[in-house]
């Protein structure tokens, strides 16, 4: 260990490199154990817990917040926790899609453009990503209030009685949430779209390839590592996300995020609240695990 | 007509005026190569022969169809693309297919033609292979064989020899010049390599500034070029100024006489360094005698350099010259080429 080694053109020891590794490896992993490894267990632990009468942690182990949670209560047995749970899946799965189908003519939009102006495009796309995201959601409830022209045209077609804002609603939170989530998939997307190869675009032409032909094997495999980092980016935490759907959804539709919060707040139960947690931290490893086993190859990270 | 026809074809990009109103006629079954240096318009004119461009002028006509506005997925013409474009997540049987299947050719079928192609382009064995998994000489092939299988009725080649090295590149040359004359397909190939295009071609069409400047067989180009340009760019000539007067042609560095009287009374002639022969005693006709500055030893040949002139000489015989060496020239009047100008 201590003959000397020629590392990046510094003449050094095998040993001293070592210590200077571990030496700037020390802080993060501090860092990473105290704050997210030590909380994960701990909150591993509460969710075997029980809760008291007012609210405090009794620390007796039992499975009862984990049957709780797949519906077992003590009125008998509901799919109400487990409902929550596959609708989060369902709305965070709609945005990502929609995020990726809004996303692509978008990017080709951006990518088309002369590089002047294209950072421009690019910086338009960026400037709400600099706004806190609680007031992008009173943005919209502004923008779906009954006085302005979507929701008159709503009223029109009878969709919602006259005088009503569109929110809460299942609908204001998809906007909410995609408006929120785009610039998570266009940016990604865009860099792998912006080094794309258009001669194989040129190629499939040449080989009589209809568009969805084009797309799936000159446009897709090109773009396929943005892509997967924008919907890894999306997926994840549009599955927790809670702002968005309690402020534009409201109690018409809860998320799984929102039933977190609840039980944090307002229930004060905080070993039920730790079960949900660990049931939507299992559930998104597993779609993870699907994803990844659909797309061998892909880096995750 | 068979054959592919150009009628006055103009492109420009910008203030660029790429292609000038070409029109060409070429035959069925004809090895056409369009010759020039990068920048001459030759790839914007293959690109709209593809269908990948569109002219601004101009019309393209194919075996008497007009084929001007179809789209490139519409033109039964294929193209073997410079850098290859292989689809890199297909292995190289489907990269083959992929111009069937997208034409929904029965998988049968399909598979008896890739299999057919692949085998005739001695492929058999890579089938299964990624094109990241094959050599320079094999990705060509196999963009061979992907727009072969279609029996386009032109094959298009964008530079398809720049990538090979200078060796595989002269094996693969007469390859490709032998795999035309037995399909009996038309190629049109874009070069930038002149020994490339008198290789493989059957005939030449050398391009300038977006124009066609001189249009014939190989030995037709090579033997007779029509000015500077087309004698400088293929091989290397002597360019010599003078006046014609008299039935001689009157130069700086001597009086010479030429095989038939030009058109004009001032101009140019050509004369190949491999044209010249050295001799030991004065020549009966078009004698030079001149002392030589620069040899360079090429193997096959040496490169030698004179004064008066400078002339340049290739000879394969002479390996006993030295600097300073005075000879007699002997530049034959048959082979002194006359250019236009």
């Amino acid at each position: 260990m201590n003959k000397l080694i020629i590392w990046y053109g510094e003449l050094i020891t095998g040993n001293k490199l070592l210590k200077r590794g571990v030496f700037f490896l020390t802080p993060g992993m501090l860092w990473l154990v105290l704050f997210l490894v030590l909380p994960g267990f701990i909150l591993v632990l509460v969710s075997f817990a029980g809760r008291g009468t007012y609210g405090n942690l009794i620390w007796e182990f039992s499975l009862e917040n984990y049957t709780r949670l797949i519906g077992y209560g003590i009125f008998g047995w509901t799919l109400d926790y487990v409902y929550i749970l596959l609708r989060s899946v369902w709305v965070a799965f709609v945005t990502t899609g929609l995020s990726v189908v809004l996303s692509y003519p978008l990017c080709f939009y951006i990518a088309r453009k002369p590089p002047r102006t294209r950072y421009l495009w690019l910086t338009i796309v960026i400037i709400p990503f600099w706004t806190n995201m609680v007031i992008r959601a009173y943005a919209w409830f502004l923008i779906l209030a009954p006085e302005l022209p979507f929701a008159r045209l709503a009223a029109f077609l009878n969709l919602v009685p006259a005088g009503m804002p569109l929110y809460p609603s299942a609908m204001a939170v998809y906007l909410g949430m995609i408006s929120m989530f785009l610039p998570f998939v266009a940016l990604p997307l865009f860099s792998s779209i912006e080094r794309m190869d258009w001669t194989l675009v040129e190629a499939a032409q040449d080989l009589y390839a209809s568009n969805f032909r084009i797309f799936m094997h000159a446009i897709l495999p090109q773009t396929l590592p943005g892509l997967s980092v924008g919907i890894i980016l999306t997926m994840v935490p549009a599955m927790g996300m809670f702002v968005i759907p309690d402020l534009l959804g409201g109690a018409k539709y809860m998320l799984v995020g929102n039933l977190i919060q609840q039980q944090f707040g307002a229930s004060r139960d905080y070993a039920f609240g730790a079960a949900i947690s660990i049931g939507l931290m299992i559930l998104t490893l597993f779609s993870l695990y699907l994803y990844k086993r659909k797309n061998r190859g892909i880096d995750l990270i | 007509m068979k054959g592919l026809s150009l009628k006055g074809i103009n492109k420009t990009f910008g203030k660029v005026h790429a292609v000038r109103d070409v029109s060409k006629d070429i035959h069925s079954g004809e090895f056409f190569t369009l010759l020039g240096p990068s920048g001459c318009g030759k790839t914007t004119l293959l690109r709209m022969i593809a269908g990948l461009e569109l002219q601004d002028s101009g019309r393209i006509i194919l075996d008497g169809e007009d084929i001007t506005g179809l789209p490139a997925i519409k033109r039964h013409i294929n193209t073997v693309f410079q850098n290859y474009a292989l689809f890199p997540h297909l292995n190289i049987f489907d990269n083959v297919a992929f111009g069937l299947r997208s034409r929904k050719v029965p998988g049968a079928e399909v598979n008896q033609r890739v299999k057919d192609t692949l085998e005739m382009l001695e492929l058999g064995e890579m089938t299964k292979r990624f094109p990241h998994q094959l050599s320079g000489g094999q990705s060509q092939r196999v963009a061979l064989a992907r727009a072969l299988v279609n029996e386009p009725k032109v094959l298009l080649l964008d530079e398809p020899m720049s990538a090979l090295d200078a060796k595989l590149r002269a094996q693969v040359q007469i390859e490709l010049r032998r795999l035309q004359q037995k399909l009996g397909q038309t190629f049109i190939l874009v070069t930038h390599d002149q020994d490339e295009a008198l290789i493989v071609s059957d005939r030449i069409a050398v391009m300038k500034d977006g124009q066609i400047i001189q249009y014939g067989t190989p030995a037709e180009v090579y033997d007779f070029p029509k000015n500077r340009f087309v004698a400088e760019f293929l091989g290397s000539a002597n360019l010599i100024d003078g006046n014609y007067k008299d039935g001689l042609f009157h130069t700086a560095i001597g009086i010479f006489e030429l095989e038939k009287p030009p058109a004009w009374e001032k101009g140019v002639i050509a004369i190949r360094p491999e044209w010249i022969r050295i001799s030991d005693t004065k020549p009966l006709k078009n004698g030079l005698r001149a002392t030589v500055t620069e040899i360079i030893y090429r193997g096959t040949n040496l490169d030698i350099s004179l004064v008066p002139g400078p002339v340049r000489l290739r000879t394969s015989t002479y390996s006993r010259i030295k600097i300073g060496d005075e000879l007699w020239l002997d530049l034959a009047p048959k082979e002194i080429a006359v250019l236009n100008e």
